[in-house]
């Protein structure tokens, strides 16, 4: 779109390239500082041994969870959309009680029967294998769309770099592969370190350096008054129930559930429950991005390019170079995480036992994101945001199986399958009809308004998992082990 | 103890009821009352887990 500036270029190169080798390197630079590398198990691949600590924690599970989603569709939307797209930070927050409550019990399930993806702790619970692949088979297709989000935040950079084509594409899938297929969870965890002092430093010189030029937050919120800075009538129901759905699928999506199993105890989590937020605030400055853009007098049509086009008016080449690589890079962690994730869900629920499950999971890995090239490919990029909230439909259903198996009610296999079933169809059918739009129009007399679709169909899921449960109760297992009985989470 | 957890709703609460904080005034630091209050709300839904967290392990 614009002539390549070869100090934006060079810098953009350098820095990718380092968190690249460093990545894939990470097993042999390993190797040199302890004698015991689990190197090729595959719990050492694909959980990276179970050993994670707070820090790392806080790292891995930051960095998979606020991806380039959060740097380049928020402020997108919030360009676009004024105060509505905003609803990311209270999905970002609410999500975190949650977390304390609910992850620290799978976690101890997990933990102890050895489970490496939802699908495992389901089959563990319900002793079913059909509710097994039903959860696995969801993951991977809720996932998808999420890897492509990821490889279209790194295009995206990279064009506005100047580089024309689908060359940007291949580079960004190559170095992916390269990276994920090395390192295993091992190369994202150490890279998000690098990934989240780099995001952090573009946006704090941006959330100060900015309003320095447009005159103060004040100005910011005055120059977009048209944009509007609040919600406009009607928007405050969906605005809270995408928020409330957006939380409660946060945490069921295969790389969010790798990086929450991957850590060395369930203090661990709570810890990490109690500081993550600190990325939220981060989040909401990014956020402002969007009202920044405003200010300064950006005018595009296509929404993802607001971050970057703001980054290169504003900045210097070479320190908005550095902005966009910090944005690649932010894309490359989940993405790992992501395909990690989902290769295990193939590998462990889906494929029979393999002899060599690390091989498995790699070629697996591979696949997924050559699938997600062709999501790519094929499908319109404008408004990625609402992709992702298309996954969330989909992983919401297996909200009931994985959470709800937690109580001390115990539901049945059947009931969970008919109201993943219902769900599932319901949900889609109704983003079908809306044209791909994650909210729903409803009217219960009183009440009426835009609901998100995810949360409808959640609605009706659980309802039918009660009442499939009150007529074909669970059979009294004999499989029951002790990791069934879990307190009640409430 | 478990009396505790109820705590955990009060974010959940705060910001899933939008025409508490669907306004522009009073303004903070140029921000309009809808940002800075969601803004408020991280550092406080860190201090409710916290309490949560250490008050109930003691219990």
């Amino acid at each position: 779109m614009s002539t390549i500036n070869p100090w934006a270029l060079g810098v953009f190169i350098l820095c990718f390239a380092a968190t690249i080798v460093i990545g894939s390197s990470i097993q042999w630079i390993r190797g040199l500082f302890s004698k015991k590398t689990g190197g090729t198990s595959h719990e050492e691949w694909s959980l990276g041994g179970r050993g994670f600590g707070p820090w790392v924690t806080w790292f891995l599970v930051g960095g998979d969870f606020y991806t380039a989603y959060t740097v380049i569709a928020v402020p997108a939307l919030v360009y676009a959309a004024g105060a509505y797209g905003f609803f990311a930070l209270p999905y970002t927050i609410i999500v975190y009680p949650f977390i304390f409550i609910v992850m620290p019990k799978l976690w101890k399930i997990a933990r102890e029967g050895g489970h490496s993806t939802a699908a495992d702790i389901v089959r563990a619970r319900f002793d079913s294998r059909a509710l097994e692949v039903v959860v696995a088979l969801t993951g991977l297709v809720a996932v998808m769309p999420y890897i492509a989000l990821q490889l279209i935040g790194i295009r995206t950079v990279i064009q506005a770099l100047g580089l024309p084509g689908d060359l940007p594409l291949v580079i960004a899938f190559l170095s992916l592969a390269a990276y994920t297929w090395l390192g295993g969870l091992h190369a994202p965890a150490l890279t998000a370190f690098i990934k989240d002092i780099m995001i952090y430093i573009a946006v704090l010189v941006a959330v100060t350096v900015i309003p320095l030029h447009t005159g103060g937050y004040g100005a910011l919120f005055a120059s977009v008054e048209h944009a509007q800075t609040i919600l406009k009538p009607g928007q405050g129901l969906p605005y809270a129930t995408l928020a409330l759905s957006s939380a409660l699928a946060a945490f069921l999506y295969p790389h969010t559930l790798t990086g929450i199993l991957a850590s060395r105890s369930a203090d661990t989590i709570r810890q990490n429950a109690v500081f993550l937020p600190v990325y939220t605030i981060v989040l909401g400055l990014i956020a402002m991005l969007g009202f920044m853009a405003h200010a300064a007098g950006i005018v595009t049509t296509n929404n993802s390019m607001v971050v970057p086009m703001l980054f290169q008016k504003v900045f210097p080449a070479w320190f908005a170079g550095f902005c966009l690589a910090a944005i690649a890079v932010g894309a490359l962690v989940p993405a790992a995480v992501m395909a990690i994730g989902a290769a295990n869900l193939v590998t462990s629920n889906l494929l029979p036992a393999q002899k060599n499950p690390v091989r498995a999971s790699r070629l697996t890995s591979l696949l997924v994101k050559l699938g997600a090239l062709v999501c790519v490919l094929f499908l319109n990029a404008q408004f990625a945001i609402d992709f992702q909230l298309l996954g969330g439909v989909f992983i919401l259903q297996t909200f009931p199986a994985l959470i709800l198996g937690l109580l001390k009610v115990r539901f049945s296999a059947t009931a969970m399958l008919a109201g993943w079933l219902v769900g599932t169809v319901f949900g889609v059918s109704l983003c079908w009809m809306d044209g791909l739009k994650p909210i729903h129009p409803v009217n219960f007399g009183l009440f009426s308004g835009n609901v998100s679709t995810g949360l409808l169909a959640l609605g009706v899921n659980v309802i039918l998992v009660i009442v499939v449960s009150a007529f074909c109760p669970a059979k009294k297992d004999n499989s029951a082990t002790k990791q069934d009985r879990v307190e009640n989470p409430a | 103890m478990k009396y505790l957890n109820l705590l955990l709703l009060l974010p959940f609460l705060g910001l899933l009821w939008t025409p508490l904080y669907d306004r522009h005034d009073p303004v903070l630091l140029g921000f309009p009352f809808f940002y800075w209050y969601q803004f408020a709300w991280v550092p406080v839904t860190s201090i409710l887990i916290w309490v949560v967290w250490k008050k109930g392990n003691r219990a």
